[in-house]
């Protein structure tokens, strides 16, 4: 009854079947393709699409990194890790630089991506258009006539109701100006990085069943009007408490001795390096 | 040296599983899977049925890890099924060729080859059974003996008998259309997402695989008036079918040479439902229409509350959400809904953060910006 893991969890099976769905998706940028979601050890909700895709494509040679919500060290994300490394035995790492795979929940990291690298977003709700049409045989049919006319109704409503579009995270993008797409729960800020981004981005929503892609060198537009242009999160005149970085995305935190509110680096891996490298600039200033 | 970041997720993590396996271990008493194995077959019935996945054995060894959480048995289940390869496809199962345990009918008393009650509950009184917390080996021992005296006494058929299905009895009163046997393959759900408007093997497969409470919730309120389907329970038959294989290389294909790979206990409904039909002289008639639940092991409730559901989509243009196949397909499995609430207690802070942003420029009114 004793049955061993086989490499990155799946069946060879399941894994061709996963990459024939990516495949596709990469094809038709920005268009969810449906595929055959695994139940995976970790909760549907959990990041099973991220997952599957990760483990679908990852080789012994590659090199990971997981975030959370932009954090490396978030209980998730390390447990995500240890799933991969416990099947797979990859090297892991926390620089974004070092990695050949990014797997990440919500955020798109602050240095630039580059050719060769492959950010894998965790998608809890992958249907645009949901919130005013909430069946998918509809859905799938507006996708295909696009007939965006609800997704842009939704933002002049905002307009009309608040005087400025009042969207949050998962602001919705055009995808090689053919399909709109949820870019998952990234802030408004991370929109713009996946413009002509030099690394490819697979989308994954395993409870919902879907994968997408933004290939490299993709246009990717924010939905938005022309007297009413996008905006992004603003942190203006705020900077990190630690590193003093600006033009950054920022968590918002209480300091507890003096209850002030303070910014830091949402991406953690960014912070630490900026520190790393002031330190080291510091140390061999000390020896000259 | 350099800077560390604050290092507490893996630490914590570890420290939470080790908390974990503490509490299971801490009142110093291991359950065997054998054990559960004897003693617990409504719960491994029921995990199986949720997991699709026919394994008494794995079913009874997640109970025992998942102390007891049923969520979180069917959890482990799923997730092992999704490593094992999908190697073949049986041959159709041919319900009258069930050895049956118990099969009753609730809309004739007198049916072809008669009622067989077999084991249930319906008939117990729930009252708390004191003398078990004195179980005694040798007693149950001597009791079995008794049984099996008992049982001896009556004359068994040398013949082994299969039981035609009631409906067929009806059919031939005409009372019942007579469809042609859809024999094309069914979809397969675990290899391809459902796609909308579902087939009906595709549906059949989401309600089998449903969690039990959440498809008696939508089954009883088509009962309760937020659905049209009332139906009589033709039949409920519970037991064991045998499942063949055919030989993956053979072209020719010939029953002789099917592979017997073992069986599998379900519960079958047949419920009747009586709908309005129109006849050639497009005056209004009365018919019946067939709602049918099958799932894994003994299960009754959830296979009578399937066959409702089965007819409830049948039906779609009734203004009800039990008759909406996106609202019922897409929300009764135990794996997407408890998953998808509990990713709740992960953070949220950067969508909240800019949620927040949102919220202040709204309310800061800077609407000139624009």
């Amino acid at each position: 009854m004793k049955t061993n893991t086989h490499f990155a969890f799946f069946d060879e099976g399941s894994k061709k079947e996963i990459r024939r769905a990516i495949l596709k998706a990469v094809a038709i940028p920005g268009y969810q393709v449906p595929f055959a979601s695994r139940e995976m050890p970790i909760a549907r909700g959990w990041g099973t699409g991220g997952l599957q895709i990760t483990l679908s494509i990852i080789g012994k040679q590659d090199v990971l990194k997981v975030i959370d919500q932009g954090a490396d060290e978030s209980v998730n994300a390390v447990s995500i890790k240890k799933l991969v490394q416990a099947t797979t035995g990859v090297e892991l790492t926390e620089r974004t630089g070092e990695s050949s795979i990014i797997q990440s929940r919500h955020r798109i990291p602050e240095i630039a991506l580059t050719e060769g690298q492959i950010l894998v977003l965790q998608v809890p709700m992958p249907e645009p258009l949901r919130q005013y049409e909430a069946k998918e045989y509809k859905t799938k049919i507006l996708h295909s006539e696009e007939d965006y006319s609800g997704a842009w109704l939704m933002l002049f409503e905002q307009i009309m109701k608040y005087g400025k579009t009042a969207t949050g995270a998962d602001h919705p993008v055009y995808v090689n100006n053919r399909y709109v797409m949820a870019p998952s729960p990234i802030p408004r800020f991370d929109n713009p990085k996946m413009h002509q981004s030099e690394a490819l981005i697979l989308l994954g929503a395993g409870r919902e069943k879907k994968i997408y892609a933004v290939p490299p060198y993709t246009d990717v537009a924010s939905l938005a009007f022309d007297d009413y242009p996008f905006t992004v999160e603003s942190f203006k005149g705020k900077h990190c408490h630690l590193c003093g970085a600006t033009n950054v995305f920022m968590d918002e935190l209480i300091d507890h001795l003096n209850g002030e509110t303070i910014y830091q680096c949402n991406d953690t891996s960014y912070c630490l390096e900026r520190l790393n490298m002031d330190e080291e600039v510091e140390a061999e200033g000390e020896y000259v | 040296m350099g800077y560390v970041a604050v290092k507490g997720g893996t630490k914590a993590i570890e420290a939470s599983i080790e908390r974990l396996k503490y509490e299971r271990l801490k009142d110093e008493e291991i359950l065997e899977v054998n054990t559960i194995l004897a003693t617990m077959k409504a719960m491994i019935d029921q995990v199986m049925s949720e997991s699709s996945l026919y394994s008494p054995y794995l079913a009874a060894l997640a109970i025992k890890q998942a102390e007891g959480s049923m969520e979180e048995a069917v959890f482990l289940m799923r997730a092992h099924r999704s490593t094992l390869p999908r190697l073949y496809y049986s041959q159709t199962v041919e319900a009258e060729s069930m050895l049956v345990e118990r099969r009753i009918s609730a809309s004739f008393k007198d049916i072809p080859g008669g009622q067989l009650l077999g084991a249930t509950r319906d008939y117990t009184h729930r009252l708390l059974d004191f003398q078990l917390i004195d179980e005694d080996q040798s007693d149950n021992e001597q009791w079995l003996r008794d049984y099996k005296d008992k049982l001896a006494a009556t004359r068994a058929q040398n013949e082994v008998q299969y039981f035609p299905k009631v409906v067929d009895y009806l059919r031939e009163e005409g009372l019942f259309e007579k469809y042609e046997k859809n024999n094309t393959d069914p979809d397969d759900i675990t290899k391809q997402s459902l796609q909308f408007p579902a087939s009906r093997s595709a549906k059949l497969q989401v309600l089998t695989r449903g969690q039990t409470g959440a498809v008696t919730s939508l089954g009883y309120a088509s009962l309760r008036g937020y659905g049209q389907v009332h139906p009589n329970v033709g039949e409920v038959r519970v037991g064991n079918l045998p499942i063949y294989v055919a030989h993956p290389n053979e072209m020719e294909q010939d029953e002789e040479n099917e592979f017997y790979i073992g069986e599998i206990r379900v519960t079958e409904v047949e419920s009747f439902v009586p709908v309005t039909v129109k006849n050639e002289q497009n005056e209004s008639e009365l018919e019946f229409e067939i709602g049918y639940g099958i799932c894994y092991g003994q299960n009754e409730t959830k296979a009578i509350a399937m066959s409702i559901l089965d007819q409830c989509l049948e039906h779609p243009e009734a203004e009800f959400p039990t008759h909406d196949e996106e609202f019922v397909l897409l929300h009764i499995d135990s794996v997407e809904s408890t998953g998808f609430i509990s990713h709740l207690k992960l953070p949220h802070y950067v969508t909240f953060q800019s949620k927040l942003d949102s919220v202040r420029q709204v309310k800061g009114g800077d609407k000139d910006e624009n």
